[in-house]
């Protein structure tokens, strides 16, 4: 992993957000993480690739307290969640935020109040700020205002990520955690939440941990690539270095035809 | 960033300055939704004691602003602007994107409709009564199609689907045996023991045999049965009709050229037609025995004068009043659970409901149809 950094690292000296170290996690006989290494940066949109069933959403699932790992460690803002007290953890879990493959949002509850769930669990606010800033939130993450006391089973699967992404955003967390945010949207779609998270990552800060498929999303809005398979990180780096990579399964991820596909694309626009 | 318990002791804080010409308003501290009354109550002493403008926030001093802060720095701003200009100065790049993207705009309040509790009332009564309408067309149309796709198998029977009514049969009739018989065997216990104590003041036990045996042959066993049935079969046609629509087999099922009705419903349906009148059988004898049990150990009648007393006591209409009803029933259960299932929408939650309005909606009906079949058997003296 680390003989990938060929050249000077420009993230060095960075503040490191996520630092798991030797995890390993898995499933009665199978060992899925085999002593992974990863590190995430303050205000860095990370992307995290690799084969269906290889551990991305496993690794995601360990960061968050989800899934029990057998081994390592991981810390989250300096913490090591292992050392961490109830009130501890909870106090952490308002920094973060998860935006779900399905949006996971309360289907008995409309947009506006799926938003204020958290708000409501942590803060002290007032009646008015508390449905102002849920308007505020689901406009940042372009819904129509209309959308606000809609129920999920009315949205479609656009609007579902974006209300999903505003509930993820409450709190204004400095990580969220995406799972495959563009899976499921239409190219004009997926590109358009690319760009809201972009945006949203300068407005805001944010650190973006991102599993995802979508190359289109790796090409454009991720700052560095972490690339899952055999249970450790094959490689990470900006896009360059994923391309320099001789791994097969890499080769074979961003050389493939529809990796050259979007090269090309990239090339012309 | 986590909040430590020092920085805990910093608050929001804001100084007015007033100066020639102008009026500087110092803000510092964190401005973040942890400390959200605070922000608040400052922004609201700002908007109260501000007097002279144009206006300055001096945002050099804050350490943390977020969504929140900015919202209601922003909507301080516009607050006072009807008074003067207020614009904000020495803001960090970061602080300068997150002031302009949560600029201040005016929110549509809830747009829901409030109309008073006596409108409502009737709103909610006219909207019941319309569905109740509704479901009954919608089940008055359903036995249509229903008729035409069982005679669509009798003209065709190589499309009858044996395999699919046998295994039908299985999970409603077989399988409901065992439960069927215990609350009828408890059933015709129960009542029979009641009725020996009230008939024992009149010196008239033995008349509790003919109230067990008309009333577990035309009523109790039919009603146990298909409330039984209503439950538990009602519910998984439902539950299964409805998830298959949830997951767009029904339409697979279609595009295929195959008729959901006659693949899925017609042999669900005739597995309850013949079904329930083998249940309210076997649920009739299994209540007839309880009921003679106990008069033998609370009446001390015994098993003979039981039976004799019973045979004189019933005819053969008294229990083919019972055994016609069971059919109808099983229609009416098939009917309404299959139409529930079909009017699954996509989410779980849907299917849910509908799988309890079908329970409750089959028994209902069950009551309401044994009491018009009550009325009707009258009318005709049988």
């Amino acid at each position: 992993m680390m003989l990938e950094r060929r050249h000077t690292d420009p993230t060095k000296d960075r503040d490191v957000i996520i630092r798991v170290r030797g995890v390993e996690v898995g499933f009665g006989e199978r060992t899925i993480l085999k002593g992974l290494d990863l590190d995430v940066y303050r205000g860095e949109i990370l992307g995290f690739v690799g084969g269906s069933g290889q551990g991305k959403s496993v690794l995601t699932r360990a960061i968050l307290g989800l899934v029990p790992k057998r081994a390592g460690t991981i810390e989250v803002l300096g913490q090591n969640l292992d050392d961490l007290s109830v009130e501890q953890r909870r106090q952490l879990e308002r920094h973060w935020g998860v935006l779900f493959q399905q949006g996971a949002l309360f289907s008995a509850l409309t947009v506006k109040q799926n938003i204020q769930v958290p708000m409501r669990e942590y803060l002290n606010l007032s009646d008015r700020l508390l449905d102002e800033i849920a308007m505020l939130k689901i406009e940042m993450v372009g819904l129509n205002p209309d959308a606000a006391d809609k129920l999920p089973s009315e949205l479609s699967g656009g609007m579902i990520k974006r209300a999903a992404l505003a509930r993820a955003l409450a709190l204004d967390p400095d990580i969220v955690f995406l799972d495959e945010p563009t899976s499921g949207l239409d190219p004009i779609g997926a590109g358009e939440f690319d760009d809201l998270i972009a945006t949203l990552q300068r407005t805001l800060g944010l650190t973006v941990f991102m599993v995802t498929h979508d190359l289109d999303s790796l090409y454009s809005v991720c700052d560095r690539i972490a690339a899952l398979g055999e249970g450790k990180i094959l490689a990470e780096g900006p896009i360059e270095t994923m391309l320099e990579s001789d791994h097969p399964w890499l080769r074979s991820y961003f050389h493939g035809k529809r990796a050259r596909a979007v090269m090309a694309g990239g090339a012309q626009g | 960033m986590i909040v430590a318990q020092s920085t805990l002791a910093h608050e929001p804080q804001a100084t007015i300055e007033r100066a020639e010409g102008q009026t500087t308003v110092r803000l510092s501290g964190p401005w973040t939704a942890p400390h959200a009354e605070r922000v608040e109550a400052v922004a609201e002493a700002i908007a109260s004691e501000v007097e002279t403008y144009p206006l300055i926030f001096d945002m050099g001093g804050i350490e943390r602003l977020d969504t929140l802060g900015a919202w209601t720095l922003n909507r301080t701003r516009h607050e006072l602007s009807a008074k003067g200009k207020a614009d904000i100065a020495n803001a960090s790049p970061e602080q300068a994107t997150l002031m302009e993207e949560t600029a201040y705009r005016e929110f549509q309040g809830d747009q829901r409709p409030r109309h008073s509790r006596l409108v409502d009332f009737f709103v909610d009564v006219g909207r019941t009564v319309v569905d109740a309408g509704k479901d009954l067309v919608g089940g008055v149309g359903f036995l249509g199609e229903l008729v035409s796709a069982l005679v669509r198998v009798i003209v065709h029977p190589g499309r009858f689907r044996g395999t699919a009514v046998i295994n039908q049969l299985e999970q409603i009739a077989y399988r409901g045996v065992p439960i069927i018989v215990l609350i009828s065997f408890l059933v015709g216990c129960i009542v029979s023991q009641q009725g020996i104590f009230q008939l024992i003041k009149f010196g008239a036990t033995p008349f509790v045999i003919d109230l067990i045996g008309i009333l577990v042959l035309r009523e109790l066993g039919v009603l146990l049965t298909s409330i039984m049935v209503a439950g538990r079969s009602g519910s998984a046609f439902t539950a299964e009709i409805g998830s298959m629509k949830m997951r767009e087999e029904i339409d697979a099922l279609r595009v295929m050229g195959l008729d959901p009705i006659e693949v899925l419903i017609v042999p669900r349906i005739m597995a309850l037609v013949i079904g329930l009148p083998l249940l309210t059988f076997i649920s009739s004898i299994a209540a007839l025995v309880g009921g003679g049990l106990t008069t033998w150990i609370y009446g001390d009648i015994s098993p003979d004068i039981f039976l004799t007393r019973l045979r004189a006591a019933v005819s053969l209409n008294t229990f083919l009043v019972g055994m016609i009803k069971a059919p109808f029933m099983a229609l009416v259960i098939g009917i309404i659970a299959t139409l529930e299932g079909l009017a699954v929408e996509g989410s779980a939650e849907s299917l849910g409901r509908h799988v309890t309005s079908s329970v409750v909606k089959a028994i209902f009906m069950v009551i309401v149809l044994d009491g018009l079949f009550a009325m009707f058997f009258a009318a005709i003296n049988y």
